[in-house]
């Protein structure tokens, strides 16, 4: 009891403190803050960036602009954590060759007859929205470096599909469709294509992910298209790496890392 | 940024909030864990971070709440404190 009382004066003091920190942030949007004009003597960062990133890459989104390019590296890593954490959730929880560990819940796949109505149900709707779900990943990804989305969240989407496969059947369903092997196998060539584009720049005698070098190889017309065109494939690679590590956290989250029945 | 948008949000964030830390039914914490995740993809979509709604509506509401089911599935439902 005591600790609590404590827990919520320390809780009381720590928002008031926050509150009182808030009142001096300047206003939302506001352009004459230094964050967005920057300090007298120094232009700031995202003036360059909203001001050149089209003239330099041309691409509409500034955002993926400066994830995918200018900061680049950056997300090359944010790919590799992903990639880590992927790989820490096999170390942990998978198991190979026990058979004494029992599964938790088995679905029999000779109990799925005609007088089952509720998975019948499940199954064709899951069956039909699949394929959707699967062409507006592709679409999110594709199309990432015009409209929001790009190769995180269109390669999460991709692995939600499936995981709604593993769903509505059970886990075997969704393994035969990306089997462990593959899945390991995706997400190394993921990062290996983000790389890839890196040393390709580096053969080139630029630096690391500096794409515009590329254009004679990507046949464009000028730089700027290189650097677009190395963008999205930058963003496949990060997709590749994104849909696969999320299905296996899921496969081995749900079966105890049996990869059998799994929910 | 509309205000009358914001403060519905934020009250409904807060409430999620609380709920979802106070109540003893995992799955149930969970799905409310999910309504925040869904809440905050809201804010930044009305702040005008379109970019970062997306990846809070696919991640955080999306994926994150799929994986604590499917933890809680393997775990006793009731939280013991």
């Amino acid at each position: 009891m005591l600790s609590k009382v404590f827990a919520t004066i320390a809780v009381a003091i720590t928002g008031s403190l926050l509150l009182h920190g808030v009142a001096d942030f300047p206003g939302f949007g506001d352009p004459h803050s230094p964050a967005n004009a920057g300090v007298p003597g120094s232009e700031s960062v995202s003036q360059y960036f909203i001001t050149k990133s089209y003239k330099d890459t041309k691409v509409p989104n500034l955002v993926t602009s400066v994830l995918a390019d200018y900061r680049g590296y950056d997300t090359m890593f944010e790919t590799v954590v992903i990639f880590a954490a992927g790989m820490a959730i096999f170390a942990i929880l998978r198991v190979t060759g026990d058979r004494n560990v029992p599964a938790p819940r088995r679905i029999d796949e000779s109990t799925f007859t005609d007088g089952d109505h509720s998975r019948i149900i499940v199954g064709t709707t899951c069956r039909l929205v699949v394929p959707v779900i699967q062409i507006f990943a592709l679409y999110v990804v594709a199309h990432g470096h015009h409209s929001p989305g790009g190769g995180f969240q269109g390669g999460v989407i991709l692995g939600a599909s499936f995981i709604i496969i593993a769903l509505s059947e059970n886990l075997n369903a969704a393994l035969r469709r990306l089997s462990e092997t593959n899945y390991i196998r995706i997400a190394c060539i993921g990062i290996l294509i983000y790389a890839g584009f890196g040393v390709m720049c580096q053969v080139l005698d630029k630096n690391f992910l500096d794409y515009g070098v590329l254009q004679p190889l990507l046949f464009t017309d000028g730089p700027e298209m290189a650097r677009s065109h190395s963008m999205l494939g930058v963003e496949i690679g990060v997709a590749f790496t994104v849909t696969a590590i999320m299905f296996a956290i899921y496969a081995n989250l749900s079966s105890r890392g049996l990869l059998r029945s799994g929910l | 940024m509309i205000l009358a948008f914001d403060i519905v949000i934020l009250v409904f964030l807060v409430i999620a909030a609380i709920i979802s830390l106070s109540v003893k039914d995992l799955l149930s914490a969970s799905m409310i864990y999910g309504i925040y995740g869904f809440l905050i993809c809201l804010l930044w979509a009305e702040m005008g971070a379109v970019d970062v709604a997306f990846t809070e509506a696919s991640v955080g509401a999306g994926i994150s709440t799929v994986l604590l089911v499917a933890t809680v599935f393997n775990t006793k439902r009731k939280s013991s404190d």
